[in-house]
């Protein structure tokens, strides 16, 4: 505005011009990179939906070229190894979390907060090479035991964090009256601040229980897959991104089409889980943006 | 964030010191609670560790037979025992990094759009599409790779690269297009990162002061300029984070890319060529891994990755840490 | 918080319980129970493996659990003792088996397989001819497009394309690639001093696939493709294979009748003290298909659990009895009968109850 006096008449217009090339290209690039989800999420909707029915949850993979069963046990695999990895990932995640939360700035928390980002970054497959060599080698066979741990090592940074800033999210005022009324600390932390803090932690456990759900690479070498509705620890189990997997790279269309299928009920339910966390956590404490 | 009274009376240092250490631990209770949580939060190194020392333990052999060998030479031999890891190292590189390239652009305007641009209704929407990439498993991304993306670019963008703008005279669009590449492989590792590079950009992005953007416009910039010479280079280190956290993830991408990436053990130049990375490996060679020399050099690869992750997720890690102390500084 | 440990404790307990699992569902497709016997092996055979699985199973609610995760892998897990048997379609060497912690290993021949070489030319619907030394040129990157010379040379009349030819091998170890690779390394003397034989070689060129699945599904997937396969999983995707010249200079295509054929000539060799280890590629024989083979279930000679190796031999039996019966649909030929009669009886070698001595 100012400069337009000074500057020759030609410039302002080239810079105008170049701002709105750019201003285009940044809706552009915006436009573009919504695709991707609506396109993925198109096709799975195009190719999975036809294949969901009963059968899908209840029955076994058919053999090759037969047409007919479903997932069942790949579904109910990954419901046992989620339970595994939960019972082992929420008890830690949560505790360190308390601790991060209540003891901020001690050494061990700065170093812990560090480390569990570098650990959230650590590619799952090395976590399932490391499963495999503490859990599968020594015992000589593979197991759910060692695929439920696997995934339990990778929620407990999540988790941690999540309820690290959940449980800072309370208010101080309602530490201080339960301590005033004479609640020990512990009794404090746990079953008031805690319990406040519950519903997001319980969000976070469930983002975490999603992020898990999906994995493949650290089970293919720990709990492996299995063809029966093998539910024990000690076996080898299926698993729906295995089985998902295992169908897609094989050339038969019927395994393709439950492959399809699969996936559509895993990222339903991951998302189902990711959009009710946000809006939770948005809602709750008024979080501007995302 | 939290509410006013708490934030008034929350120190520095933690909600601890609020009460006076006298009452801090003194019954058995309290001594429990907090020797149980400590105990847990000192998991999460305990377990870093852990796994950093049983993946080189598991490593030693194959590094100490092969020694410099073993990131430099091609040959991966399980029948005569000879093991390089270089091709996979390269895939992994590459891929990587042309992924990064590819996305980046994209990340960047999305979060510039989101930042500056994009009207109230229209922020959630689109953040909101970006963001849920991430929960994309990476399964889905590879069967989505292979019926959809795979046959796209057979028959639609490798004519047009290759034919149409005749790039097959460069080493990297030539040779045979095998569908199963490298180029594959680095598109859907590109759409796997882009929600990470984009949500640490707006975020570091909407951590820019008003007030230097008002001073920008005053000084009559376009809003362009305004955002090339005034916020983006304030919000510089925390934008390089996110493009280096892109990174960190894509180097340890494992299904999509073993669906698309054509396992192959040679360093090739053409991007149509099918290639190897370190995590495509292990997922397809470790369950019947023959011999310990196979089982250690698979290992020594593990151990190679999660070194080069760990690098570049602390870099970046870093660099994110920094805009944030400088912003609340 | 109470409620979600409980609802955590309760699934954990589920998982954790001994009991029949599967009962509380009424609707699954097979019976329920625990596995009764775990094997991992071979790609080649799954197909009709699975099926006598799926029909034993249905049959006697005796569960076997195979992992078809590869030759290699098979005979590795055997050595292990990871599980109960392995399959393999390429023989363990003398190496392999002094390797094997439980003692010796018996090969069991269960059918007769066709490793084939399939292909994705829209546009041909007549089927290929090839032989040995085309074959091994192809995958050796000597002959980079499919209207070739040599190509056409053998198929007059076909249009052959000006397309790339997309090699197409095995990425793990595979008995199927040792079948394949013995063929070529017989017929090819450049393959012979170049990759050579096993169940994994150096691929001069070409995608590496997982399984005779991922082979077979990107072969399918890749327009002008050409790859190597059980016969099953190309009839299965109806892909199309290719016929190969033989010993008498005949074009012979891969079928029951002409893998039969191949198996005949090995037949003498197979008598009393023979442990079955035996190769039939490039077989003698005016209608054999040159690329056959056995394919063996291993089996340890000292079974200490003696339950299992019960069930494991009354399998056997069952599937030289009835199971043979099935190969045909599945496009594999079944074990000529006095085969069968002589392996039925060889199950008898099995100690059931022993340890390795």
């Amino acid at each position: 505005m100012t400069h337009g006096a000074t500057m020759p008449r030609r410039s302002l217009t080239r810079r105008h011009v170049t701002n709105k090339v750019m201003v285009g290209l940044t809706y552009g690039a915006a436009f573009v990179a919504t695709l991707p989800l609506l396109f993925i999420l198109g096709y799975l909707l195009l190719k999975g939906t036809t294949s969901i029915n009963l059968d899908f949850f209840t029955r076994l993979p058919p053999p090759p070229g037969e047409a007919g069963g479903g997932m069942g046990n790949a579904i109910a695999g990954t419901l046992v190894l989620i339970g595994v990895a939960a019972l082992i990932g929420l008890p830690i995640g949560i505790g360190s979390g308390l601790y991060l939360a209540e003891r901020r700035d001690s050494r061990l928390a700065t170093v812990v907060r560090v480390l569990a980002d570098v650990l959230n970054g650590l590619p799952s497959i090395v976590v399932g090479i490391f499963a495999w060599q503490v859990l599968v080698r020594p015992f000589g066979h593979f197991s759910a035991l060692a695929g439920g741990v696997a995934l339990g090592a990778m929620m407990i940074p999540l988790v941690s964090r999540t309820t690290e800033e959940m449980i800072r999210l309370v208010p101080v005022a309602l530490r201080e009256a339960a301590l005033a009324l004479g609640y020990s600390r512990w009794r404090t932390s746990l079953t008031i601040v805690l319990r406040t803090a519950l519903p997001g932690i319980v969000t976070g456990a469930l983002v975490a229980i999603a992020r898990i759900a999906g994995e493949t690479a650290p089970l293919l070498f720990t709990a492996l897959g299995n063809q029966f509705w093998s539910l024990r620890l000690s076996e080898p189990i299926a698993a729906l991104p295995l089985q998902i997997y295992a169908f897609a790279i094989s050339p038969y269309d019927d395994w393709h089409r439950l492959a399809w299928a699969g996936a559509l009920v895993l990222i339903g339910v991951v998302f189902a889980i990711s959009v009710a966390a946000r809006a939770a956590t948005r809602s709750r404490f008024g979080l501007g943006g995302d | 964030m939290s509410d006013a009274a708490g934030a008034a009376a929350t120190t520095d240092a933690g909600i601890a010191p609020l009460v006076s250490g006298d009452i801090e631990g003194r019954s058995l209770g309290d001594r429990i609670y907090r020797g149980v949580t400590t105990v847990f939060a000192a998991a999460v190194p305990a377990l870093l560790a852990l796994i950093a020392i049983e993946v080189l333990v598991a490593a030693w052999p194959a590094f100490s037979r092969f020694g410099l060998g073993f990131v430099t030479s091609s040959a991966w031999d399980p029948v005569r025992q000879q093991f390089g890891a270089a091709p996979m190292i390269y895939g992994t590189l590459v891929s990587s990094l042309l992924a990064l390239l590819l996305a980046t652009p994209f990340a960047l305007g999305v979060a510039i759009f989101l930042a500056e641009f994009a009207p109230p209704w229209l922020r959630q929407p689109v953040a909101f599409t970006v963001d849920l990439l991430a929960a994309v498993p990476s399964v889905v991304y590879g069967l989505w790779g292979v019926f959809v993306l795979i046959p796209f670019l057979r028959t639609t963008v490798s004519p047009f690269l290759r034919d149409t703008l005749g790039l097959s005279a460069l080493p990297f669009f030539a040779g045979a297009d095998y569908g199963y590449h490298m180029l594959s492989a680095s598109v859907i590792l590109a759409i796997m990162i882009l929600p990470y590079t984009s949500a640490v950009a707006r975020e570091v992005l909407l951590a820019v002061p008003r007030s230097q953007r008002e001073a920008a416009l005053a000084l009559g910039a376009t809003k362009w300029e305004m955002i090339r010479d005034a916020v983006v280079p304030y919000a510089r280190s925390g934008i390089i984070g996110g493009v280096i956290l892109g990174l960190g993830r894509a180097l340890g991408e494992t299904m999509a890319v073993t669906m698309l990436i054509g396992n192959r053990h040679e360093i090739s130049s053409s991007l149509f060529a099918p290639a190897y990375t370190m995590a495509s490996l292990i997922a397809n060679e470790f369950a019947e891994a023959t011999g310990d020399v196979h089982i250690s050099a698979l290992m020594a690869v593990g151990a190679v990755l999660m070194l080069t992750t760990l690098i570049v997720n602390i870099i970046a890690r870093w660099l994110v840490w920094r805009v944030a102390r400088e912003a609340r500084a | 918080m109470r409620r979600i440990t409980a609802l955590f404790a309760l699934l954990a307990l589920a998982a954790c319980s001994q009991r029949d699992t599967g009962s509380k569902d009424r609707t699954a497709a097979a019976s329920s129970g625990a596995v009764d016997l775990t094997g991992a092996g071979a790609t080649f055979p799954y197909p009709i493996y699975a099926k006598w699985f799926s029909v034993y199973d249905s049959l006697t609610g005796v569960k076997i659990n195979y992992q078809s995760l590869g030759s290699g892998a098979g005979i590795k897990q055997l050595q292990e003792q990871t599980v109960d048997f392995g399959a393999s379609d390429a023989p363990m060497s003398e190496d392999d088996v002094s390797k094997a912690k439980g003692g010796a290993v018996l090969h069991f021949p269960t059918v007769l397989g066709a490793v084939v070489i399939t292909y994705n030319l829209a546009d041909v619907t007549q089927p290929l001819r090839l032989t040995g030394p085309v074959i091994g040129d192809i995958f050796l990157g000597k002959i980079t497009k499919w209207n070739d010379q040599r190509i056409a040379a053998l198929n007059a009349g076909v249009k052959l394309p000006n397309a790339d030819v997309l090699v197409v091998h095995r990425s793990d170890g595979s008995g199927t690639t040792f079948i394949f690779t013995d063929y070529l390394t017989a017929v090819s003397a450049a393959w012979k001093s170049g990759p050579g034989k096993g169940k994994e070689v150096q691929w001069p060129v070409g995608l590496g696939g997982k399984g005779n699945e991922g082979v077979a599904g990107q072969v399918k997937q890749t327009p002008g493709a050409i790859g190597y396969v059980e016969l099953a999983y190309a009839r299965q995707n109806s892909l199309p294979v290719a016929h190969v010249k033989n010993t008498t200079e005949a074009f012979v295509a891969p079928s029951i009748e002409s893998i039969t054929a191949a198996a005949a000539g090995a037949m003498p060799s197979l008598g009393a003290g023979s442990d079955y280890r035996v190769s039939i590629v490039n077989a003698a024989g005016a209608q054999s298909y040159p690329i056959s083979s056995f394919t063996w279930l291993l089996v340890y000679q000292a079974e200490p659990d003696a339950g299992k190796g019960q069930k494991l031999v009354d399998f056997l039996k069952w599937m030289y009895a009835d199971g043979q019966a099935m190969a045909a649909a599945l496009d594999y030929a079944p074990l000529p009968t006095e085969l069968r009669q002589r392996l039925t009886a060889r199950l008898s070698e099995i100690r059931l109850g022993s340890a390795a001595p």
